[in-house]
């Protein structure tokens, strides 16, 4: 396999942690069944709640936790399962929350991306994400949370992003992904503060999710949750060098001004088309995106960028950086050359 | 321990968890990337899982299309709820994550009987405008085959679809021939777990569960895992490959077992029959009594999933075994890394053990 020269595509996915990956491997050695009577699979129980207790600690969460398959399914559970129907989601939300949106109210944002806590005095379950996946935007949650409070609703926030990097917000329910934070893909939590918010769908995890559990799927997701975040202090100035970089090459900070994730920053290049800027990265080994890897693969304009009331065509101008562990300053000074060149050329 | 709950989970095939190691790797390879990604390490993942794509649809019938999802409960899901069919019907020994699933669906859901030998009758009567039918290929408390290629073919007559749970079959016998919808388990035939699949006839229509992103052909949205793919491909393969010579290990294990147990009575049929699944029973035994003096023995009392719950297995009763009969019966269940040695301590000595009681 060759190496990418360089990954700055860390909010698509991000290396499995070393330690996390000694806790997967750990994991298939413990294969029982958790549903199990005996004490092989009574081994195997005793590790899974105590992983769960695990992650109630390292995220300061005193309500309860359901292991899924990652935040897709965490969304899909909070959303479809949820005692009060969907009344609001916000118009940057990612896809997996947006395309259960049916009905529901779209609380618009502004230039900078923010959703007004005003507007999410609902009675019924609003979905908020904690930070964009595209710009890194940070959304005024623990405002919007006592607004949906004070209005009788309860609030679901998409920390994809966030979890392993910031605090909690003061949401209900919670959806966070282990493989945005150091951990493997295919594992995720729904986080219930109240299992009275939920209708419960029989089989495991009290309940609420079926099927066997992915024990070392979990493990590793502890392992990763528990992890050092001292490089966020680093990704602070790396996301600074990146953004004054570009505006000093003639380039465009999106929500520049807003609180964002240190880890994800958005770049236009007026006058070169992201697939442009994609295809041109990745012949020199660089791994950007433009918007969300899932949606990456059409390049159609950003819903997100839309919403913020971005013209189509600057829009489409619009790569997505983001910075992980092992980013450096070396890395961001190549990108950042090549960026220049490229909208030298432009 | 010597492990005998085979139909609980099966052991991770060293051969897949080799095929992971390289999407477990850190920053320094290019083995973590996500397959979504149209940059060139996304590229290389992407490669990765339609390689394992192809090597789980080789246990399946050609035709159709592997859908990628969390487990086969998760896969059952998607395709009870998914096929939007209201009227549905189903065998009365199914797994839990289809008789639940269906009768949330179909609370008036038809439930076709089984016979002693727990085998359902392929010619029963099904209930008028069938949208929906769902039998399993091998039950997973007693083993038992079912004739699902007959039961597909009058589904199909009735304009129903068919959908079989082949969780304890994939890998072990051919593909059920017939079937619409077919749902398989990765940890189930010495893969991972936390994956496993939808197979999805040509021209079966689905709608999705679990929205988002829109991979897997928009029917299931998530990021999915290069390495569970990789291991549940490898597991596959290797199951394909392996599949006689499983059989002829099962066999003799069984017939082994079989042998040292002479006081027990089999439950369900002994030739229709999975014969990794040694379902049996003795009466007035203390089952409680047997795990407690076996700890070093992992074997089941029912189905795992329902074995914590206490409630005497829908299965057994359903073959017409009274809560008394159900309750006096254990399941050992053997595997392709179960040796003899252990089949014939494990055995001895709950022979004896029994006797003792």
């Amino acid at each position: 396999m060759t190496r990418p020269s360089l990954y700055l595509d860390h909010a698509a996915t991000t290396p499995l942690l070393p330690a996390a990956r000694e806790a997967m491997l750990e994991g298939f050695a413990v294969w029982a069944n958790p549903s199990s009577p005996h004490a092989a699979g009574r081994a195997a129980r005793a590790l899974l709640e105590e992983a769960r207790a695990r992650v109630k600690a390292a995220l300061s969460w005193e309500g309860e936790v359901v292991f899924t398959s990652g935040a897709s399914e965490a969304l899909a559970l909070a959303i479809g399962r949820c005692r009060l129907p969907l009344a609001a989601v916000s118009a940057v939300e990612h896809e997996a929350v947006l395309r259960h949106g049916g009905d529901a109210q779209q609380l618009a944002v502004d230039s900078c991306g923010l959703v007004a806590p005003e507007d999410c005095a609902l009675a019924g379950l609003v979905a908020v994400q904690q930070a964009n996946n595209e710009t890194g935007v940070l959304q005024p949650l623990n405002a919007i949370a006592t607004a949906v409070h004070e209005a009788g609703g309860l609030l679901l926030a998409d920390c994809a992003q966030g979890v392993g990097k910031l605090a909690l917000p003061e949401a209900d329910l919670i959806a966070l992904s282990a493989h945005k934070f150091g951990g493997p893909i295919g594992i995720g939590a729904l986080l219930v503060r109240d299992w009275a918010m939920l209708h419960p769908t029989g089989g495991q995890e009290r309940g609420y999710r079926g099927g066997t559990e992915n024990l070392p799927g979990v493990l590793a997701m502890v392992a990763a949750l528990e992890a050092d975040r001292g490089w966020l202090d680093r990704a602070v100035v790396l996301r600074d060098r990146l953004d004054a970089g570009i505006v000093a090459a003639g380039g465009e900070v999106i929500a520049g001004e807003t609180a964002r994730v240190p880890s994800i920053g958005a770049y236009r290049m007026p006058g070169r088309s992201a697939r442009a800027q994609l295809i041109a990265f990745d012949g020199q080994g660089i791994a950007v995106s433009a918007g969300s890897a899932c949606s990456s693969g059409s390049l159609r304009t950003s819903h997100v960028l839309e919403a913020m009331g971005m013209d189509p065509k600057a829009a489409g101008e619009v790569i997505r950086v983001s910075i992980g562990r092992e980013t450096d300053e070396a890395g961001i000074d190549r990108f950042l050359a090549a960026w220049g060149e490229m909208k030298a050329r432009a | 321990m010597i492990y005998l709950d085979n139909q609980a989970t099966t052991p991770l095939a060293p051969e897949a968890r080799e095929a992971m190691l390289p999407w477990l790797a850190g920053p320094d390879s290019s083995g973590f990337a996500n397959p979504h990604s149209p940059h060139r390490p996304g590229r290389l993942a992407a490669a990765a899982v339609e390689i394992a794509r192809a090597k789980v649809a080789a246990l399946l019938p050609p035709g159709g299309r592997v859908v990628f999802t969390s487990g086969a409960t998760e896969a059952l899901n998607l395709a009870i709820l998914g096929s939007g069919r209201k009227r549905l019907a189903v065998s009365a020994i199914e797994h839990a994550a289809v008789l639940e699933t269906v009768q949330f669906a179909d609370p008036g859901c038809a439930i076709l009987p089984v016979d002693r030998d727990g085998l359902v009758d392929a010619e029963a009567e099904l209930p008028d405008g069938l949208g929906l039918l769902a039998v399993m290929q091998v039950n997973n408390e007693i083993g038992t085959v079912q004739p699902v290629e007959r039961l597909a073919e009058r589904a199909w007559a009735s304009g129903a679809l068919f959908l079989c749970d082949a969780v304890q079959g994939a890998g072990k016998l051919a593909a059920p021939e017939g079937a619409d919808l077919i749902a398989v388990s990765a940890h189930k035939l010495y893969g991972p777990k936390g994956i496993g699949a939808l197979w999805v006839r040509d021209g079966v229509e689905l709608a999705p569960l679990v929205h988002g992103g829109g991979q897997e052909g928009s029917l299931r949205s998530g990021t999915l895992s290069p390495a569970l793919c990789a291991g549940f491909g490898v597991a596959a393969e290797l199951a394909l490959r392996r599949m006689a010579e499983d059989a002829a290990h099962i066999e003799a294990l069984w017939q082994a077992a079989l042998a040292l147990l002479p006081g027990f009575v089999l439950n369900g049929s002994a030739d229709q029959r999975w014969r990794g699944n040694l379902n049996l029973r003795r009466d007035g035994l203390d089952i409680a009594r047997l795990m407690s003096d076996l700890r070093d023995i992992a074997f089941s009392a029912g189905s795992a999933c329902a074995s914590g719950s206490g409630k005497p297995s829908h299965v057994l009763r359903a073959i017409g075994l009274s809560d008394k009969e159900a309750r006096s019966s254990i399941r050992l269940g053997f595997g392709r890394y179960t040796r003899m040695t252990e089949v014939v301590e494990a055995c001895t000595r709950i022979a004896a053990a029994a006797d003792a009681q």
